[in-house]
């Protein structure tokens, strides 16, 4: 940001060609956020307003079907989804931050290997697992359970988590650990009193980024879950079929569906990338 | 002398049986995360390496039989998994290109002197944010529907009004939609690389007659190379694993023409129950994907973890 508050020109440049890219930009920016939006307005229409022809632009909001969504079968959805999602960024932060903690501040041999074997896992295809995992779910009897899903969701960001966690506690100074061990502090002191305040604003944002990937997770969730442990992403399944027609419906539980992940992306926009490219790009 | 010498030998023991208490010490820390990951993600990948020898379906009573590599003979055979590489590949491929093409010009107005930067990054992102389920969802029946739809509305005047895009065009409707999710992650990371470039470089070029092209592709391009590369390697890692959006708009369909790896898999395992053949399948998912991580993983520990070593 600082970059380009340097290059705005003082002299004031060519202001129309501000003025046509400005506009260029919004154009595509527009036309990327305009199903978002089109999803917005859809939920706050009635069901024949948002099956018309042609589309109805024009209307008064109502919220009917938020209301009947709310009110409906959906919220165990949403709960589940909350459980999942918390549930497995709270156990990536408990094994993970140890573990960044031991890769970043006291490195072991082949820490440069471990660090890749934890990142391997991350990209192994679904495909991989998948099978056994179900057979062993099935065998336990803990398919439709929302804590065998919550485990497995704990893997999928495992690896993210040690990645992002590492990459904060490498830019505490070196000094602050080597100061408290001077004075004596065990390993948990050392972790509860200086390294948890001291990259608060990585756990944040690390916790933000495992829910962003839990949240919309769909393929465990529809083989692994049937009715009560189903998250939110399942719900919509039930929209498929054409058993006629539930647009405004739809759009409105699509919207509450997407609302905490959206709100989530937003509040860490700036982690967001380094999150996404696991810790690379800050 | 001797005594010396053993004393110093006992010392030296301590020191050694204390040096490797220490380095347990260190790794302690570790072990819970690894002994997690290796129980969840190894332990089931070699069972599945093991079932693919095996003749084995769910719905068939004491059907688990070693049958060799008669699994691994059927995929070769069999034209489902040539169709599903081939349309892996293809959408892959594809959207990778097109989004990573519109994520570096969006980037490029985000990074340029516009009105509202911040703003317009924040909508720009929501469509990555979206539920993919939820987001193709609303494409498929509010956007492409042929009756109700507005896209077929507002491309009736050019002749475009009646087009069932989802099945006339499937694959074309698959990319679509994942290059509106995708393009959003292009554009965040290449950004990051745009605006980590000096100012006075570019600045410099222009004092000395560059025009605006030749500084972008002589000074800004490489530049923000790296940064490229590593949206398109991250982003074919997720976009080989492509799941939620086929499944809500095509459902694999018409006949095979959007089924992907994951979709096949999920249609053998979880439609068929054939253990034996989806184990099969998924082993080499796995060796594909493992092709493709490796590349991008040394890619990105050679350009982005030079800080790291430490």
């Amino acid at each position: 940001m600082s970059a380009n508050a340097i290059r705005a020109n003082p002299t004031g440049g060519f202001p129309t060609s501000k003025i046509i890219w400005t506009a260029v930009g919004w154009l595509v920016v527009f036309i990327f956020f305009f199903p978002v939006l089109w999803m917005w307005l859809e939920a706050f229409k009635t069901e024949p307003q948002a099956a018309s022809s042609p589309p109805t632009i024009f209307f008064i909001p109502t919220l009917e079907e938020f209301r009947e969504i709310t009110s409906g079968d959906f919220p165990p959805f949403f709960i589940n989804s909350a459980i999942a999602s918390l549930g497995s960024t709270f156990l990536v932060l408990v094994l993970g931050l140890p573990a960044a903690y031991a890769l970043a501040i006291r490195p072991v041999k082949r820490t440069q290997d471990v660090l890749f074997f934890f990142i391997s896992t991350r990209f192994l295809p679904f495909a991989a697992s998948l099978v056994p995992l179900y057979l062993l779910a099935r065998d336990l009897h803990l398919l439709d359970n929302i804590f065998a899903l919550t485990l497995i969701y704990t893997t999928i960001n495992l690896p993210l988590g040690v990645w992002l966690l590492r990459s904060f506690l490498l830019e505490i100074p070196h000094d602050l650990f080597e100061a408290a061990r001077v004075d004596g502090a065990s390993f948990f002191t050392e972790i509860v009193r200086i390294v948890v305040p001291l990259i608060a604003p990585g756990i944040a944002a690390t916790s933000l980024i495992c829910l962003i990937f839990t949240w919309n997770e769909f393929f465990y969730a529809v083989n692994f879950t049937s009715s009560v442990a189903a998250t939110a992403p399942v719900f919509l399944v039930g929209f498929i079929s054409g058993r006629g027609l539930f647009y405004a419906k739809l759009a409105a539980a699509a919207t509450l569906a997407s609302l905490p992940v959206l709100l989530a992306g937003w509040i860490a926009q700036k982690q967001l990338i380094r999150g996404l490219t696991l810790g690379a790009v800050k | 002398m001797s005594t010396i010498a053993e004393m110093g030998g006992v010392r030296g023991t301590t020191a050694a049986s204390h040096a490797r208490r220490e380095a347990w010490l260190r790794r302690l820390p570790l072990l819970p995360a690894f002994i997690y990951v290796v129980l969840v993600t190894q332990i089931p990948f070699a069972l599945t390496v093991y079932y693919s020898f095996f003749d084995w379906n769910l719905l068939k009573d004491n059907s688990f039989k070693f049958a060799g590599l008669a699994n691994y003979a059927r995929l070769v055979t069999d034209e489902s998994l040539r169709i599903a590489v081939w349309n892996t590949v293809l959408l892959t491929i594809s959207v990778i290109a097109i989004s990573v093409v519109l994520g570096l010009g969006v980037a490029t107005l985000l990074n340029s002197e516009v009105f509202g930067k911040g703003f317009m990054r924040t909508l720009m992102i929501a469509p990555f944010l979206i539920m993919p389920t939820a987001g193709a969802l609303i494409w498929k029946d509010t956007l492409l529907n042929p009756l109700f739809g507005l896209l077929p509305y507002l491309l009736a005047p050019i002749g475009l009004g009646r087009v069932d895009w989802v099945n006339q065009y499937p694959m074309v409707s698959v990319v679509a939609v994942e290059v509106w999710r995708w393009t959003p992650f292009m554009m965040l990371i290449i950004l990051a690389g745009l605006q980590s470039q000096n100012p006075e470089v570019l600045e410099a070029a222009r004092v000395d007659g560059a025009t605006a092209l030749q500084a972008f592709r002589r000074i800004t391009l490489p530049l923000v190379r790296p940064f490229i590369e590593l949206g398109a390697l991250l982003g074919s890692l997720f976009v080989v694993q492509t799941f939620d959006s086929i499944f809500m708009l095509t459902h694999g369909g018409p006949g095979e023409d959007t089924t992907n790896i994951p979709f096949l898999l999920y249609l053998v395992a979880f439609q068929g129950f054939n253990i034996g053949q989806a184990s099969a399948i998924g082993v080499v998912a796995v060796i594909m994907t493992t092709i493709i991580a490796t590349v991008a993983l040394r890619t990105m520990f050679s350009i982005f973890q030079v800080e790291a070593r430490r």
